[in-house]
């Protein structure tokens, strides 16, 4: 392979095999910034698959990243499930009143049919239209939120941990349920020319579960899970720590995991032992207020830490760039991989 | 002492309703104000150090706090007239759906014994109308989203408009991954954990807030 003339998905599947490509991939992990490329409201904007093929190929030509995101909002699952979405014209939408209000509402959930649920289509139809323009120049990075992740948004955060240590039962139950939607969600995914699918799982975090806690459900849901999807998977913590897991989390069969900007990501690669690739971990929120050399200064301070080798891509700590983060401060952003992220590695 | 808050604190982070009990009724030799202020508080704010530390996770946090709300529920009632001589305070989700932080901090305040109001999730608009009429001297406010974050402004803009002295105390993810918003949205605090908030409370009773 030639590495000077790489397209985004050979840099990315390079640097998974733990060798160092042409330059640092780096992935711009737009959802609503699109909105703005097409000059719509956001609920406007998600409203069609054919707007997020769209946004997300201007934004890939603007910003010359190495992903199509395919993500839409995080409550479209919940959608699914028959819940409802509440927009918002500045941020990301929320899930409304939770579909699970009371523990014995869990007897009664049913697994939606992914393939015949408007608001999933949206996205296969976003998915199939930039599959046909790009082909495999790019990798599609479509999301599933973990089974284990999900039920914060049907019943709440306090009354899924009040289930977890109150009612094992129906949090079983309730996996089984989360478990086979998921998979049937991402697989159908790929199947609509998705390349790798991003597996959300904070709920793992030490941040928010014990290791103790966290091998006896998250990891062996994770395992269980990610074992069926007919594709890579990048697990994302969105936020939260991870270094303690780590090991345990390569050990799920996920290729990539989406890492905090609390914990020192040269620690974290060191962790890795190659056996996992670090994606991360430049501080979303903080980026709103980023200088243009602030943007690149931290660039290449993460690259410094994390690149050498490969087994790294460069992207912010969440999973999702904050819509007020600004142009010019995005554009540093690229600029600075584009100077700083070439191997072998000047900083 | 120091021996009933790690007793106590093991038995918070282990999920031991049974033995936080147990703690509490074999503490004969303290009134039952003395075990708040020197057994529960300090195990709390272990607790919390622990969690921004990366060393407990949030879901002990959020167990610790309701097993101590219900066991100072009990020994000391709401209204109950050994509960602080304290400012009115409410406490509320601002314009998100992510109720877990105010849940933990309204917890934490309960068990450290405080009253406080739960105004739920609310709007800017709705938020100072109810400050406005129920005269509020701390308003605590919990956010997860970082445009929800930015809506402390407009309240801060809107109460200075009403001249309302009301001292804003922030917490959420957004603070905590940004250590200069809250001065950016013209908040008084910021607390990274539930239990700095008993610390901010006491500075703005002594007035040194």
């Amino acid at each position: 392979m030639i590495k000077n003339n790489m397209t985004s998905l050979q840099r990315v599947l390079t640097t998974l095999g733990h060798n160092e490509p042409d330059r640092v991939p780096f992935f711009l992990l737009f959802t609503m910034h699109g909105a703005k490329e097409l000059g719509l409201s956001i609920k406007e904007y998600f409203a069609k698959g054919e707007n997020v093929a769209e946004g997300q190929l201007r934004l890939r030509a603007k910003y010359r990243h190495d992903s199509i995101y395919n993500f839409f909002y995080a409550p479209i699952e919940i959608e699914a499930f028959g819940g409802e979405v509440i927009y918002n014209d500045e941020g990301p939408a929320n899930s409304g009143i939770p579909i699970i209000k009371t523990f014995d509402d869990i007897k009664n959930l049913e697994v939606p049919d992914v393939k015949s649920t408007h608001c999933l289509a949206k996205v296969f139809k976003s998915s199939q239209i930039v599959k046909e323009k790009i082909g495999d120049e790019v990798p599609i990075i479509g999301v599933v939120m973990s089974p284990f992740s999900l039920p914060v948004m049907q019943m709440g955060f306090d009354k899924y941990l009040d289930l977890m240590y109150e009612r094992p039962d129906l949090f079983n139950h309730l996996m089984k349920i989360n478990e086979e939607f998921c998979v049937n969600w991402a697989n159908a995914q790929l199947e609509a020319g998705t390349t790798a699918i991003c597996y959300f799982d904070p709920f793992s975090s030490t941040t928010v579960t014990t290791k103790e806690m966290y091998l006896k459900t998250g990891f062996e849901i994770a395992k269980r899970t990610i074992a069926k999807i007919k594709g890579p998977t990048a697990t994302h913590m969105a936020s939260g720590r991870c270094l303690s897991i780590i090991e345990d989390i390569a050990d799920t069969g996920t290729a990539i995991v989406g890492v905090s900007v609390n914990e020192n990501i040269q620690e974290l690669k060191n962790s890795c032992k190659n056996k996992i690739t670090v994606m991360g971990n430049l501080n979303g929120i903080e980026m709103r207020r980023w200088t243009p050399n602030e943007a690149e200064e931290n660039v290449k301070r993460v690259i410094s830490q994390a690149g050498a080798g490969g087994g790294f891509i460069l992207s912010d700590n969440h999973g999702e760039i904050p819509f007020q983060v600004p142009d010019e401060v995005l554009m540093a952003i690229s600029e600075a991989v584009h100077k700083w992220g070439n191997y072998p590695l000047v900083c | 002492m120091e021996n009933n808050i790690s007793n106590f604190m093991e038995a918070l982070l282990s999920i031991n309703r049974i033995a936080a009990r147990q703690i509490l009724e074999s503490s004969t030799s303290i009134d039952r104000i003395s075990f708040i202020e020197n057994v529960v508080i300090p195990a709390l704010e272990r607790i919390g150090k622990g969690w921004q530390d990366g060393v407990f996770a949030l879901s002990q946090v959020y167990m610790a706090g309701r097993i101590c709300e219900e066991l100072i529920d009990e020994i000391l009632p709401p209204g109950d007239p050994d509960r602080k001589d304290q400012p009115k305070m409410a406490i509320c989700v601002l314009s998100d759906r992510h109720k877990l932080g105010k849940t933990i901090v309204y917890s934490l305040l309960r068990s450290s014994g405080f009253d406080l109001l739960d105004y739920g999730t609310m709007e800017v608009e709705e938020l100072v109308e109810r400050i406005k009429n129920d005269k509020i001297e701390i308003i605590l406010v919990s956010v997860l989203m970082l445009h929800s974050a930015l809506k402390v402004k407009h309240l801060k803009e809107k109460l200075d408009a009403l001249n309302l002295d009301v001292k804003i105390v922030v917490g959420g993810a957004p603070f905590r991954f940004d250590k200069q918003l809250w001065q950016e949205v013209g908040a008084d605090a910021m607390c990274s954990t539930a239990s700095e908030a008993v610390l901010v409370i006491k500075n703005v009773m002594d007035g040194s807030l």
